[in-house]
Parts: C-alpha cells; structure tokens; sequence
C-alpha cells in the first residue's frame, strides 16, 4: 500500500512542477482544460456509478457558470463569493428536482428523463434572459481592472491556472476516495441493487441518495464556475444544456465509471480527440468532433461498458498473479 | 378599459385554440415514444432528432428536387420509419439483454451523431420549405391553416395508429408484447419482428410530426432541442408507455406554453412547463393517470 501512496506522491509533484519547466501556452492551455474537465466528469461519476444517471449535470454546470459572471457583472461581487453562491444556487436546484424524484421513487428511465428535462430548461432559462444574459451569444465577465486580478479570480498566465485547475482535480479525486471509502457507497451500492431491500435493512434510501446528489452538484458547480473564469467566456451550449450533458457521459462511460481516475482518461482521451480532430479538419470540422463522439460512445456501451481503465484494471486482474518467492 | 378586456379576451382565446393546435402535434411525438417504450421497453432520447432529420428529408425533396409537399410527405415518413427501423437494429437490438441505462445512453449517441450529422451535411443554416399557408381570420382571431393542418394530421395519425393496434393482427401481437415480453415469445410470436415493427412505427409517427412541423419551423440541426425535452416531460407526465396519459398531458403542456407565451416570451412558457412538471412530480409521481397504490 505504500508504494501506492509513493507513486502518488510522485506523480503529484511531477504535475506540480511541470508548468515551471515545461511553458508552452497552447499545450498548458490544454492541461488546464483536460483537468477542470476531469473534475466535472468526476463530480458527474460520483453519482454515474450508483446507476443514478443524471442528465441534469450540464443545468448545475451552467448554473455554476452564469451566476458567478452575473454576480460580478450585474453586482459586482468577487468570485471569491460568487462560486460559493453559484454552488449553492446549484446545490438548491439539484434538492427541488432531486427531492420529488427520490421521495416517490423515480429510478432508471424516468430520472434520466426528469434530469435531461432539467438541464434542457437551465439552457431556455439562459436563453430567454437575454438582456441579461446575452441569450445565445454568449457572455464575458467584465475585465478586472489591473491589480486587482486576484480579486477578480482573473490571471493572464497559464501555469497559475494550471495549479489552480490541478488543485481542484485533486481536491475531487480525494473526494471521489472519500465517498468510495464512506458507508454511503456501501448503502448506495445496495439502493442501486434494490431500493426496497435496501430501506428495509435500514437504509434512508432518500437521505443517501440526495446526499450524493448534492456533492455531485456542488462540484460540478464549481467546474462550470472555473470554466468561466478560466475561458472568461460562456455560451449556453458550451456549458449547459443536453450536448454538456450528454458529453459528461461520454467520457466517463469512455475512461471507465468505476474507477478514480476512468473520468480524468475519459477527459484526457475526448479533449486530445476534439483537438487533433479541429487541427486536422481546420475549420472545416464543425460538427466532425461530436459526430465521432457520438459514433464512439455507441460503439463502447455495445462492446467495452466498462470503459477503458476499467477494462484494462480488469484484464490486469484476471491475470493469475505469480506465486510469491520468499 | 373596455376596450382592453375586449383585445385582452380574443388574445387569450386564441392562445387557448392555438395551444390546442400545438397540443396535437405533441402527443403525436408522445404517442411515438410511448409506443416505443410501452413494447420494447427502451426510451429514444434521439426521437426529436429523427425529427430534424425527417424536417431536412422534406426541405431537401421539396426545395432542392422541387417535389410537390403533398408527395413528400409520405416519403419523409418511410424515410424517418426507416432510420427508426435502422435504430433499432444497430443500436437497440445489441443492447437488449444490457442494462436500461446503457439503452439510454446509447440513443444519447446516436443523438450526438444525428445533430453532429446534420451539422456536417447540411451546414447549421436554418432553412425552411418556403411554402407559407393563409392564415384564417375567425373575427379577430387568426390561426395559420399549418398549425390546423398539423392538428388534423395528428389527429389522423393518431387514429390510424389506435385503429392498426386494435383491428390487425400484427397490432394485437404489438399489444400482447407490451404486456408480456417473455410469454409471447412462447405463443409463437416473433418478437424481434414486432420490436423492428414498432421501431418502424414510432419512426414514422417522428417523420409525420417532421412533415407538419417543417411547416411552422425553419429546420437547422438543433431544433430537436427545442422540442425535445418538452415531449420527454409530457411522456413522464402521463406515465411512461401510457399512452392515454401522454395524450391528456401533451395538452395541457401545449396550454401552459401557449399561455406563458401570450404573456412572456415562448422560453418562458417552456420554463412555466417546467416548473409545473416538478409540482406535480409531488402530487403525482407515477404519472397523470397512475392510481394511488
């Protein structure tokens, strides 16, 4: 086990140190997204891998995005204290459709349903608030006047993004452990299998259910809230709605649900295809990048469900260990 | 004030009638999902996409190789019966022994490579038939003959669905595989036949809703999403694979957001929708109609 823990270490550091050595801006830009992707699809498979499959996460991720840019356009008010209200305006969304949805029971088809509904509503909302919102155009938060970058959670230079963005991605992983070592993931694995069973050997099927829920949305919050601050750009299809939704999903189902880091080799693999694919097609490639998506999230649910890391872990697993030598 | 009771009046009015015509065209795409679920037990989150793509199928015959709409028509819908058909052997029947959620997931897909298709061969444009119907006057109400025309077209579908599972044979082995999957198959039926079927079927209910549609929308790859989730809403609302449900809450969707709309703007009658639909997830969570256990 503790060699585990060293490789860790060891892979922390090297990921700490590289954007002091390594200063390419188009190749850290690229990190920077890869991990503040992962951390969304990380907060996505904290609730995917119960089988409660959500829909809904492209709603809480533009939730987290425009009303940390409203609060400091419209308001004024930092980041610093708007992500945390965003996270709540997200986390209160997530109660009123989750709530309902759990208290009468609404699994597998409906739930997905009901979610997908949700996010789709989040994107009509920005929509129709245009004045406000700019609609479909897309929204900048204001420049912070120069100086007060750090007030405005505003940084011109790549690598303080990418130790922010790095940050988080651990902060998320650890969270991830944390709910895999928590009792919740043993009652959450007996709801999956049976709701009834479970209530009666004594689980509160609701409380366990919305508890997950919630995390998952306040990260994935937070995600979209970094992509806005990060990109100072959002438009309602680049971070809410069912596209967002369905993306999550993808990748996760892509790098492996069941596994910490299936979501961070889903984001990795996606956002390495969406970029070779722009670069080889040129402009030309709107469009091209989802429809290999599409093409590939069916191909892996038909032959590999279990993603890649899972079904990698798995072969390594299956091979017969070798005897020990002592 | 009188006279703004009166324009007040006739405004609601023909709110409520045009939200009447809206609701007919939304239980035709509620009928298609329930009947999809009701028999193979699978939900298309792609269905408004089979739309679009049926919406371009009738832009392209009717604009580009100049055919008459009223021979269009039926092609689009073989068209859209045949890409439901299609559907359903590449993607459903692999998956039919799979988890629900992988269903679901990879109907995701195929709507990420639909909308993404459509982006790429038909460019993001937004193009319409360029046939523009009279609009009737009654008093100072005007409803455009398209949106009468996709009532009574919906209407007829709808029939002639309830008509073909009541009369024929093939019908009643759809209705017996709805009520028990493993049995018929013992009974002699064939049930990968029935389920390519019903695929076909819902298909075509997409690519009729696709021909009336095209009349009252331009058509680019996104449109899907503007209906979309609203028919997802109305189908949960009436209870999943029930198909008298979906028919009664289609309506009464299509009147909040045809009433939200004479007040707001059309998004915030889709927002009232929404707002609805999670109260009366409190009131009745297993649909309109479901009994109380």
């Amino acid at each position: 086990m503790n060699s585990r823990y060293a490789a860790w270490a060891v892979g922390l550091a090297a990921l700490i140190a590289l954007p002091f050595v390594y200063r390419e801006p188009y190749h850290l830009h690229i990190l920077v997204l890869m991990l503040i992707w992962s951390f969304a699809y990380t907060s996505w498979s904290i609730m995917g891998r119960f089988g409660l499959v959500s829909l809904g996460h492209g709603g809480f991720m533009g939730v987290g995005a425009y009303v940390t840019a409203l609060l400091w356009n419209h308001l004024d008010i930092t980041p610093w204290i708007g992500i945390p209200l965003s996270m709540v305006a997200a986390g209160l969304l997530a109660l009123v459709v989750a709530y309902p949805c759990f208290r009468f029971r609404i699994t597998g088809h409906y739930f997905v349903l009901v979610t997908l509904a949700l996010s789709g509503i989040v994107l009509q909302v920005i929509t129709a608030t245009r004045d406000y919102t700019g609609g479909s155009l897309g929204y900048t938060p204001n420049r912070a006047p120069s100086g007060q970058g750090l007030l405005a959670l505003q940084f011109d230079d790549k690598t303080t993004w990418y130790l922010i963005a790095l940050g988080v991605w651990v902060v998320g992983l650890l969270i991830w452990r944390w709910v895999d070592r928590s009792m919740s993931r043993y009652a959450m694995e007996a709801i999956s299998e049976d709701e009834d069973a479970a209530a009666a050997a004594g689980v509160n099927v609701t409380a366990e259910k919305l508890k997950i829920t919630l995390i998952s949305a306040l990260m994935t919050a937070l995600a979209g809230a970094l992509y806005c601050q990060y990109q100072m750009f959002i438009s309602p299809d680049t971070v809410s709605g069912i596209a967002v939704s369905l993306q999550m999903v993808f990748a996760v189902i892509v790098g492996g649900l069941y596994v910490s880091l299936g979501p961070t080799i889903g984001a990795i693999i996606t956002i390495l295809l969406a970029e070779g694919l722009r670069i080889g097609f040129g402009t030309k490639a709107v469009g091209w990048d989802n429809l290999v998506y599409g093409v590939l999230l069916v191909v892996f649910i038909i032959f590999l469900p279990k993603g890649i890391l899972g079904s990698v872990l798995d072969k390594l697993k299956a091979q017969p260990k070798k005897p020990k030598t002592t | 004030m009188q006279a703004f009771l009166d324009t007040f009046d006739i405004y609601l009015l023909e709110a409520v009638v045009n939200g009447i015509l809206l609701g007919g065209v939304l239980a035709l795409l509620a009928l298609g999902l329930n009947l999809i679920f009701g028999v193979i037990d699978v939900t298309w989150i792609c269905y408004a996409e089979l739309v679009m793509i049926g919406m371009y199928g009738m832009y392209y015959m009717v604009q580009v190789f100049g055919l008459p709409y009223w021979a269009a028509a039926p092609i689009a819908i073989l068209q859209v019966a045949a890409l439901g058909a299609a559907l359903h052997y590449i993607v459903i029947a692999p998956l039919l022994t799979a988890p629900p959620i992988n269903q679901l997931l990879a109907t995701g897909g195929v709507l990420f490579i639909l909308q993404s298709f459509a982006t790429v061969a038909f460019g993001i444009d937004f193009r319409n038939l360029g046939i523009r119907l009279p609009v009737l006057a009654i008093g100072d109400m005007h409803f455009s003959y398209s949106r009468l025309l996709a009532f009574v077209a919906a209407l007829l579908g709808m029939l002639a669905i309830y008509f073909f599972m009541k009369r024929t044979y093939t019908g009643t082995a759809i209705r017996a595989v709805a009520q028990d999957r493993q049995i018929m198959s013992l009974m002699g039926v064939d049930t990968k036949r029935i389920y390519l079927i019903t695929s076909a079927l819902g298909g075509a209910l997409a690519g009729l809703a696709a021909c009336l549609l095209v009349l009252q929308y331009d058509v680019h790859p996104f449109v899907g999403l503007s209906f979309g989730p609203i028919t997802f809403l109305i189908c949960v609302l009436g209870g999943l694979g029930n198909f008298v449900g979906g028919f009664i809450a289609a309506f009464v969707f299509a009147q909040i957001i045809s009433l939200g709309g004479l007040y707001s703007d059309l998004e915030w009658g889709y927002v009232l929708a929404f707002a609805f639909f999670i109260v009366m997830m409190f009131i009745r969570p297993a649909g309109l109609l479901a009994r109380r256990s």
